[in-house]
């Protein structure tokens, strides 16, 4: 009786080890496969912003209270229009800078005459909250020129971006850390 | 004049619409004659890779420290700063990610996708934590966790939960895994990262709902000892099985047990197991019995869970985003509902053929069919081990922790007199040594 306890104790100790072998063998195979698919940069999300429909997801989804998206102004690509579909409303009551003529819903783009007839746009970060108002006017009506960016002095890079997975038109992608904006540019189809 | 100037421009405006693209270039950039500069977008530099790098060596360092302090030092106000520790730097200063629990997700889509290149620092928080348990237990789990140190942290008034009722509720913990693993590999969503329960407490700010959520396991957590670690947790459920078989761990009373029964009192997750009592020989046979149905009850339940799995396959298809979407736009091209929705729109706007997104949706539904065989299957079969389990035979003559269960959190050498005389003992040689 003594004697087969002892044999049965080593056997389930053979098959222990045997066990953990098995699994040290399992991580070092999944290790060594991962080892394969690592990647070189590291990556942040961003947003194309030839694919962005300006849904207006990118200023209520964010993890952060104060989104990492905001509006970025290529000025290359800009108008200069008088009357800027980005700035105004649909249907404002006067062009001027009043408060109930703007389309941005917290005052963020500032508008101010450079030459006859041309008005620059600028974007005040701290106000703006990435809701792509003007943005959709902009593209509606205009060039272009106003599109949304994830700011990475904001952004927290989310292993699952909250925004990317409420994003309507799949615009979110992961682009590499060194290249970490897609800017728009003159003559882009 | 202002208005009539106003609707000029905008009666311009929309004949430029009929090109039909959006944000050309309507309007040529105007060449200034006033000597203006364009301004240059500001383009802030995300966080340095190098920040990972060393979030990286404090999990080494925090793992082998709690090893050290589990197995060796045996002191549970040190492994309770670690967790502090652990809490404010991956919690509060690194905001709860990347965490290992996820990682899960990332290694799943980098086996699957082939597209998909995978951080290396997501590699080590996923492989270190199971190394670490193969070697000394769930030590991850006890001090470096960030989600199983705010549970910890709150647990003031501990009560016990029934064994039947942890063990029907550690199912949960398997299921969450396999759907984790499956929303995952066919590139759906990372679920584990969209319901964690604490990353808003982390990040001070989050979805209402995940908050609300949060804050009931917290309250949950006052009374039940870590109920995701025990309940929820995907992670822990890998490293139960490698904790089954660590070189090393928790051991209650460092030399002989003297069965005082404090340390089982002590434990608030019901880690600690009597020792057994005799079994006389009707036990021996009605226990075969059972385990000889169970043994075949097995297959059948693999079986089912996997027919089952299949079924759902249409349900479980719709977290993929491309699903959704085709199934709108289904509905919406037969009539059957209308307007239209965002992703509706925008794909409309992307002039794609909606054949084309019928068939990469048809297409992810068999990826669903198959995976959700393998996720019933793998439900059947954890559901037929632990019958199995709970069936046989076990020989223990002292409280011991138990291998899968024990969080390695140390409250119970507190408790363990044997543990006291230890104490005194090295004490005294170390005073007499001076």
């Amino acid at each position: 009786m003594m004697a087969k306890d002892k044999d049965s104790i080593t056997r389930r100790h053979f098959l222990r080890d045997g066990l953990w072998g098995g699994c040290l063998a399992g991580v070092g195979v999944v290790a060594g496969f991962l080892v394969g698919r690592l990647r070189k940069n590291d990556t942040v999300w961003q947003i194309d912003p030839y694919t962005c429909i300006a849904c207006g997801n990118c200023a209520t989804y964010c993890v952060l209270e104060e989104s990492a998206v905001k509006c970025m102004h290529a000025h290359a690509v800009c108008g200069y229009c008088t009357i800027c579909f980005g700035f105004f409303g649909p249907e404002p009551a006067d062009i001027n800078e009043g408060a109930e003529n703007q389309v941005c819903p917290t005052g963020a783009i500032k508008r101010s005459f450079v030459e006859d007839p041309y008005y620059e746009y600028t974007i005040d970060e701290s106000l703006c909250n990435g809701c792509g108002k003007c943005v959709k006017g902009c593209n509606t009506f205009g060039n272009g020129s106003l599109f949304l960016q994830v700011r990475h002095d904001r952004c927290l890079n989310c292993n699952e971006c909250s925004i990317a997975a409420a994003c309507p038109s799949q615009a979110f992608k992961r682009v590499p850390a060194d290249k970490p904006y897609l800017l728009k540019t003159v003559g882009h189809a | 004049m202002v208005r009539l100037g106003f609707l000029i421009v905008s009666v311009a405006l929309l004949l430029s619409l009929c090109d039909g693209a959006s944000g050309v270039e309507r309007f040529p950039p105007p060449e200034f004659e006033s000597g203006y500069e364009l301004p240059s977008p500001t383009t802030p530099s995300p966080r340095q890779d190098i920040y990972e790098y060393v979030d990286t060596i404090v999990l080494l360092l925090a793992l082998v420290v709690g090893s050290y302090l589990v197995l060796k030092k045996r002191s549970r106000s040190a492994i309770f700063a670690l967790m502090i520790f652990s809490l404010l730097y991956f919690g509060f200063w690194r905001h709860g990610c990347i965490c290992s629990i996820g990682a899960i997700q990332n290694v799943t889509l980098s086996i699957f996708d082939h597209s998909y290149a995978i951080p290396v620092t997501v590699v080590l928080f996923f492989l270190l934590p199971l190394v670490f348990t193969l070697f000394f237990g769930r030590v991850f789990c006890a001090a470096v966790c960030p989600l199983g140190a705010m549970q910890d942290f709150v647990l003031l008034k501990p009560v016990s939960v029934p064994v039947w009722l942890e063990n029907g509720l550690r199912l949960f913990a398997y299921v969450y895994l396999g759907f984790a693993i499956l929303f995952a590999a066919t590139g759906s969503a990372f679920i584990i990262c969209r319901y964690d329960p604490f990353v808003s407490f982390f990040r001070l700010g989050g979805n209402i709902n995940i908050l609300i959520f949060g804050a009931c396991v917290l309250l949950v957590a006052v009374f039940v000892g870590r109920p995701y670690c025990r309940f929820l947790c995907p992670y822990g459920v890998i490293l139960r099985q490698f904790s089954r078989i660590s070189r090393r761990r928790v051991r209650i009373a460092p030399d002989e047990c003297i069965h005082c029964k404090l340390c089982a009192d002590a434990c608030p997750f019901g880690a600690i197991r009597e020792p057994t009592a005799e079994w006389t020989g009707r036990d021996y046979i009605v226990a075969k019995k059972r385990l000889a149905f169970l043994l075949v009850l097995l297959p059948v339940l693999i079986l089912a869970g996997g027919w089952a799995g299949a079924k759902i396959n249409n349900v479980t298809a719709r977290m993929h985003p491309m699903v959704r979407l085709a199934e709108r736009v289904y509905l919406e091209d037969t009539g059957e509902v209308e307007g239209t929705t965002d992703p509706s729109t925008a794909f409309r706007t992307t002039g794609r053929e909606t054949e084309d997104l019928y068939a990469e949706a048809s297409q992810i539904r068999e990826k669903f069919g198959f995976g959700g065989w393998l996720l019933g299957g793998f439900v059947g079969l954890v559901v037929g081990l632990k019958l199995v389990g709970l069936s046989v035979r076990r020989t223990r003559t002292d409280y011991e922790a138990d291998r899968a269960s024990c969080l390695a959190c140390g409250r119970c050498f507190e408790y363990c007199p044997q543990e006291h005389a230890r104490r005194k003992k090295s004490e005294q040689a170390f005073d007499q040594k001076r």
